[in-house]
């Protein structure tokens, strides 16, 4: 690590008072070691004027407490212009530095960014292309979609030691947000919308990952293992995966795209042929419009009046995450609600089509 | 700040206003009702704001040039500016204290805010009928929305308005009504600024 | 047994007995609780007569000084509420590790986090902030009340609906499971359809109202009814911070009810501003809430900044250092808060030229905020510091607050934003600034200000044990939670699974227990002072040797304020007053013009709160009703106009002789 010395110092005394693991200050991956570089050069410079602004609130209380008569008293000193020169001037000067390192700092680390020489530690790979992972949020758990190998898994991620990786991130019907701390800070995903984040891991290990942002009832549990891996392994992991049963098409995609909680990990050969553009897209479903194609319709120059769309087409039927929670009495705790656990109902309802392979949440918890 | 110089100066005959007279409230009332139109400006700021961003989001329906008919459009327009006008007189005739004079224009006001209401409402009408809905697409709701709050304070307006003639027939041009009559001037001005607002940005340069 | 009817379905709407929780063992005792609680209070005041007093003196009253109290007994019992579901939360964060559920499931622990934000921020902070600036504007301006006395009533009592409609979410029906700003489309109709989010939309819309009739009023009372020789440089800090909040609010707040107007019409009309198809964009409320929730966090705090500008300088027995550098800080916090609302969702995928933009203002502000903490300590400088409470919670601030501020320029690094936007990290930035500067800050104001409103101080030993409480059990429940962030733990989450994270949330469970603590010695020093009070007397109506005029009248002052307007010449006006050998006069008393108290504020209030109700539950007839009632109230108030009386010279003279007495006899 290049901040290496600066990083001990300042550190230091959270070295001594933590007992877990502060990922976020010793990551594995490279963009998220130099966020925390950003984190660390931050409360340098600010410590600096923090330290002495503590320091005198105690010193002043002390020294002027009314009992000390020592001290002097100038009951109507209120102005001092040099004075008032520095206290502007100490906090204005802090933060043209900071103000300096944000904005070079920010655009290097933009999550669009594609990784390069510049923003990279030696040891990664620049030339070769990306790792490219189509990421949906569903509710609640993740679907990571591999392009360049056709597969696709349900709450696993695992990528090679040292290979830039590119996310494609959307999401199927709320706001989420996709964060591997180790390997980069988060990025929303979002319904309809497509976002980006770059980063690269540096270090084999099994890593955490999760949704950062609230969306429902199974936000607690939407969580996943991050694998870095070497490549090897990860050829490996990747022909483990292809030997699965399942495979991503629309049918199965619907299914799975319905609400559940804790799910566990699942992996699917194959990937149906432009599906994580339909799910960009909200078209998945037959029939329906996609975003893309309505856009080009809005943006064209003639009017739309000829054509008429049938408004079914453009309506995006999700699965309204309260199939779940709305059913239950209203403001029910866990022994009184008698709330059927979720994936149970689903496999009642689902039984015949053969959606079995979602095993009951509650019950096949790993943890 | 100066050295606390002023506790130098000789100390004054009294600290206190010996001779009081009241005060004229009127004039924070209408400070106060100015400072709260500025936040209503702020909602159709909003509102506005709302419209440049889902404006052109069609959902694949109804764009502007489909549904807005200028020519109608022209003579609404020219209620409201009517109505301004008619209020501009109301409002001499009350500096002339000619109280039948007030409620007269007040009337004539009244009834072009009306008819402005019954054209905006109309003109609704069709668009639904021609399945331009609110909840047809992003651009619709925006537009309903902003139009149609201007509408409800314009209905607004009128009720007001209707209500102070009564009092003013009640209690003629006493100060507090001639501060009403004030305040509802500013609020029906402020009406007909946003409407020059909605008439350019929602209405004009969508069909050009 | 409602049957599901449609006649059932008309008159009740969506309101059925099953909303009702009664097979919910936690609210069915705190439903019991309330009951009897409410039901002893509502006995004792039947029993000792005193509905009459209650209606006369407080409810239907006009009095600035009244309505002040009365937003903060709202906001310190509200404060109870929102301090419950703080319980809630880190008792179950406590336990809910390695497979174990805890004792709140996701339905119910949602709606707690998203109630407690939202109590705190619009039923604890707000009433609180805005009764403080009711009780002392008018003193410190030397005027007799606010602009529009009458508004003024109704404006708290559409707080007090907005916060009933809240509470009413406890026992009927749910509360909204979506987290404090309510982000669609997780609030929107097709993933919240139940009540919750119209219970969160109603109660902000009907208390919005109220917030932004009282900032308009506050504004207007400042610019306009300022004693003579009172220049705008002469205004005493609190005010000057009074007035860049109420400046805010009112810039601030129509956007929160556009916003939230918005939302509605896409849950009850169908309309598509936020959902994700049809030409819906959930990004604008992001940034429409934010541009509104921005400008509120120091809505919130700039108050605060004034109350410790004052008691630092009476305290220190000095002149405040550098006014003219706090104003211009004041002014310029206050306009660019208003340029930073985009840190919120610097993770939102915008560019990097458009997050560092926000960064460095974000950045910015806190140079004029760094320059008022240096005045402040410049203010102590070669002063004679007396601890009392107020200065003791004003030094807990200082030092509380610059950490949440370091925390806070932290997390305007876009870079370092990524890594713990939505984190633990985050939920103590703002704790830290929130607790340390707004909450600290209105029990240094409540300490300080209490005998001008009562005529006795409060109690020292139970104010001290619940200032070391508050204090250390801050530090205790949120400097683990800075710890957790960095860890990677994110907020709102229910249950985890790393066991090596339960000691830190023990931790801040501790911190909570001292913090209850607090609140209860808080509350046991207002009963102890009370009891003592004959013993804590302030007969002088200056127990502090203040400076400014809101001392230069008797504690409690009458209702009138000051028999004569005072005459200023300086900022610290009453210090000059005192220096020259002031003299109140002794006779030539004037009859004083006042407003008349009102019911109308209280039955408007009361109709908006019942529409807002019907509303919630589809009543449809019941909200047309209350609607049109309330036009039809308003138009039939409007045709009240004596408004207005004179208190007679006697009465005058003889209040002010009862004063003069008192002072001379104790002092
Ligand atoms: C008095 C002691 C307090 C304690 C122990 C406390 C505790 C908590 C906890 C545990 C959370 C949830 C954190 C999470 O999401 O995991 C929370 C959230 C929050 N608190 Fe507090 N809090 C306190 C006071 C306050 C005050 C005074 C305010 C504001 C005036 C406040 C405003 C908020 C807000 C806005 C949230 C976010 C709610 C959301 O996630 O939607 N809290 N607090
Ligand atoms: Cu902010
Ligand atoms: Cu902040």
């Amino acid at each position: 690590m290049r901040h290496f010395t600066l990083f001990t110092v300042l550190s230091l005394p959270l070295l001594l008072s933590a007992c877990g693991d502060l990922v976020v200050l010793f990551p594995d991956g490279d963009i998220a070691a130099r966020q925390r570089d950003m984190m660390l050069i931050a409360t340098g410079l600010m410590l600096l004027i923090i330290v002495p602004v503590i320091a005198m609130t105690f010193w002043f209380a002390w020294r002027y407490r009314a009992a000390n008569k020592a001290a002097r008293y100038e009951a109507d000193w209120d102005h001092s212009t040099k004075l008032e020169l520095a206290i502007w001037a100490a906090p204005l000067l802090i933060i043209i530095i900071l103000g300096a390192v944000t904005w070079v700092g920010t655009h290097l680390l933009d999550p669009y960014r594609p990784l390069d020489e510049i923003t990279t530690s030696e040891t990664v790979d620049t030339e070769g292309e990306p790792l490219v992972v189509e990421v949906v949020a569903l509710n609640w758990k993740w679907l990571f979609v591999y392009p360049e190998y056709g597969i696709a898994t349900v709450n696993e991620l695992a990528a090679p030691v040292d290979r830039p990786i590119r996310f494609e991130l959307t999401a199927e019907s709320v706001m989420n947000a996709f964060y591997v701390p180790t390997l980069a800070g988060m990025i929303y995903a979002m319904p309809g919308m497509e976002t980006k984040l770059h980063a690269v891991v540096n270090k084999e290990g099994t890593y955490d990952g999760f949704a950062s942002h609230y969306n429902g009832a199974g936000f607690s549990d939407m969580r996943f293992k991050f694998y870095g891996q070497t490549p090897e392994q990860f050829d490996a992991w990747v022909e483990e995966v292809r030997q699965a049963d399942d495979e991503l098409n629309q049918q199965s995609y619907l299914r799975l795209a319905y609400p559940s909680e804790a799910d566990p990990v699942r992996y699917f050969s194959s990937v149906q042929h432009g599906l994580y553009q339909r799910i960009l897209g909200m078209c998945v479903q037959d029939g329906k419009m996609c975003v893309q194609e309505i856009m080009n319709i809005d943006n064209s120059e003639s009017s739309g009046e000829e054509e008429h769309v049938d408004v079914d087409r453009l309506r995006y039927e999700t699965f309204p995450i309260d199939e779940f929670g709305g059913h239950s009495p209203q403001g029910a705790t866990a022994p009184a609600s008698g709330r059927i656990p979720h994936t149970d109902r689903m496999l009642e309802g689902d039984r015949e089509d053969g959606a079995g392979s979602i095993a009951p949440s509650q019950l096949n918890r790993s943890h | 700040m100066a050295h606390a110089a002023n506790s130098q100066n000789a100390p004054p005959e009294s600290f206190f206003e010996l001779n009081e007279h009241g005060h004229e409230t009127g004039s924070s009332t209408m400070l106060g009702f100015w400072i709260y139109l500025m936040s209503d400006c702020l909602i159709f700021a909003v509102l506005f704001a709302t419209y440049g961003v889902l404006g052109a989001n069609y959902a694949a329906g109804p764009r502007p040039e489909d549904i807005f008919e200028l020519p109608l459009l022209a003579v609404n327009t020219a209620m409201l500016l009517f109505s301004s006008i008619t209020y501009g007189f109301a409002m001499i005739a009350m500096q002339a204290r000619q109280t039948k004079m007030v409620l007269l224009w007040l009337a004539v006001t009244g009834v072009f805010g009306a008819l402005f209401l019954g054209i905006e409402l109309y003109e609704f009408g069709v668009f639904i009928g021609e399945g331009a809905s609110p909840q047809r697409s992003g651009f619709l709701s925006a537009f309903f929305t902003l139009v149609g709050t201007h509408g409800l304070h314009v209905t607004f307006g009128i009720v007001w308005l209707v209500t102070l003639m009564v009092q003013i027939q009640k209690y003629g041009l006493i100060s507090a009504n001639r501060r009403r009559i004030m305040c509802l001037s500013m609020f029906w001005h402020f009406l007909d600024v946003v409407w020059i607002g909605v008439f350019t940005f929602v209405y004009l340069i969508r069909m050009i | 047994m409602l049957a599901n009817t449609d006649l059932s379905r008309f008159i009740f709407g969506r309101l059925t007995l099953d909303s009702i929780p009664y097979h919910e063992p936690i609210l069915i005792v705190t439903f019991l609780g309330v009951v009897v609680l409410g039901g002893a209070l509502l006995a004792a005041v039947t029993y000792y007569r005193w509905w009459g007093y209650l209606w006369h003196e407080w409810i239907t009253s006009v009095d600035h000084k009244r309505i002040g109290v009365m937003y903060i007994i709202l906001a310190i019992v509200m404060l109870l509420r929102g301090f419950a579901d703080a319980i809630l939360m880190r008792t179950q964060q406590a336990i809910a590790f390695g497979g174990n559920e805890g004792f709140l499931p996701a339905h119910h622990y949602d709606q707690v986090f998203t109630a407690h934000g939202v109590i705190m921020i619009f039923f604890v902070a707000m009433p609180m902030i805005t009764g403080i600036m009711n009780y002392i504007i008018p003193l410190q301006i030397g005027a007799r009340d606010v602009a529009f006395p009458f508004l003024n009533n109704f404006s708290f009592w559409m707080t007090a609906g907005g916060a009933m409609l809240i509470m009413i979410s406890l026992f009927v029906g749910e509360f909204a499971r979506t987290g404090w700003l309510a982000f669609p489309p997780l609030s929107g109709a097709e993933f919240s359809p139940g009540v919750g989010v119209d219970y969160y939309i109603w109660g902000l819309q009907v208390a919005g109202v109220g917030t932004l009739l009282s900032g308009v009023n506050l504004l207007v009372t400042v610019i306009k009814m300022r004693a003579p020789g009172m220049t705008m440089m002469r205004l005493p800090v609190f005010v000057w911070s009074s007035l860049c909040t109420n400046v805010l609010i009112v810039a601030a707040f129509p956007v929160l009810t556009a916003v939230l107007t918005l939302l509605s019409l896409d849950r009850y009309a169908g309309t598509h501003f936020f959902t994700n198809d049809m030409g819906g964009n959930s990004m604008m409320y992001f940034n429409l809430i934010w541009i509104w929730g921005h400008p509120e966090v120091y809505i919130l705090i700039l108050p605060l900044f004034g109350v410790f500008s004052e008691i630092t300088s009476t305290f220190s027995g000095k002149r405040l250092f550098a006014y003219t550098s706090m104003v211009y800080a004041l002014v310029v916090i206050t306009i660019l808060s208003y340029l930073v609302w985009l840190h919120h969702f610097f993770t939102m995928g915008n560019g990097a030229t458009v997050n560092s933009f926000f960064g460095i203002t974000t950045m910015i502000i806190s140079i004029p905020t760094g320059v008022k903490v240096f005045n402040w300590l410049f203010t102590m400088y070669e002063g004679r510091i007396r601890f009392e409470l107020p200065m003791m919670w004003t030094i807990a601030f200082i030092v509380t607050f610059v950490i949440g501020g370091m925390s806070g320029v932290l997390l305007a690094v876009p870079p370092v934003d990524f890594t713990v936007h939505n984190s633990l990290f985050l939920v103590a930035h703002f704790h830290n600034v929130i607790i340390g500067g707004v909450l600290f800050g209105s029990f240094a104001a409540i300490n300080y200000w209490f005998p001008k409103a009562f005529g006795f101080k409060l109690d020292v030993f139970w104010g001290k044990v619940s200032f070391w409480c508050w204090v250390v059990g801050f530090y205790f429940a949120f400097m683990p939670l800075y710890v957790l962030g960095l860890m990677g733990v994110t907020r709102r989450l229910r249950e985890f699974d790393d066991p090596s994270l339960q000691i830190w949330f023990v931790i801040a469970a501790f911190g909570a227990a001292l913090i209850a603590a607090g609140i209860a010695a808080l509350l046991l020093q207002f009963y102890v002072s009370v009891r003592d009070r004959k013993k804590l007397i302030d007969a002088t109506g200056d127990p502090w040797d203040g400076r400014t005029l809101e001392w230069a009248t008797s504690s409690p002052p009458p209702q009138y304020n000051f028999a004569f307007t005072p005459i200023v010449r300086d900022l610290d006006a009453f210090t000059d007053m005192k220096r020259n050998d002031f003299r109140r006069p002794g006779d030539g008393f004037r009859p004083i013009h006042m407003p008349k108290n009102t019911e109308a504020g209280v039955i408007l209030a009361g109709l908006s709160t019942v529409c807002g109700f019907a509303l919630i539950w589809y009543i449809w007839w019941l909200a047309a009703l209350s609607f049109f009632g309330l036009i039809g109230y308003a138009i039939w108030h409007s045709f009240n106009y004596d408004r207005d009386y004179h208190i007679p010279a006697d009465e005058v003279a003889e209040t002010e002789q009862a004063y003069a007495s008192l002072a001379a006899g104790r002092s």
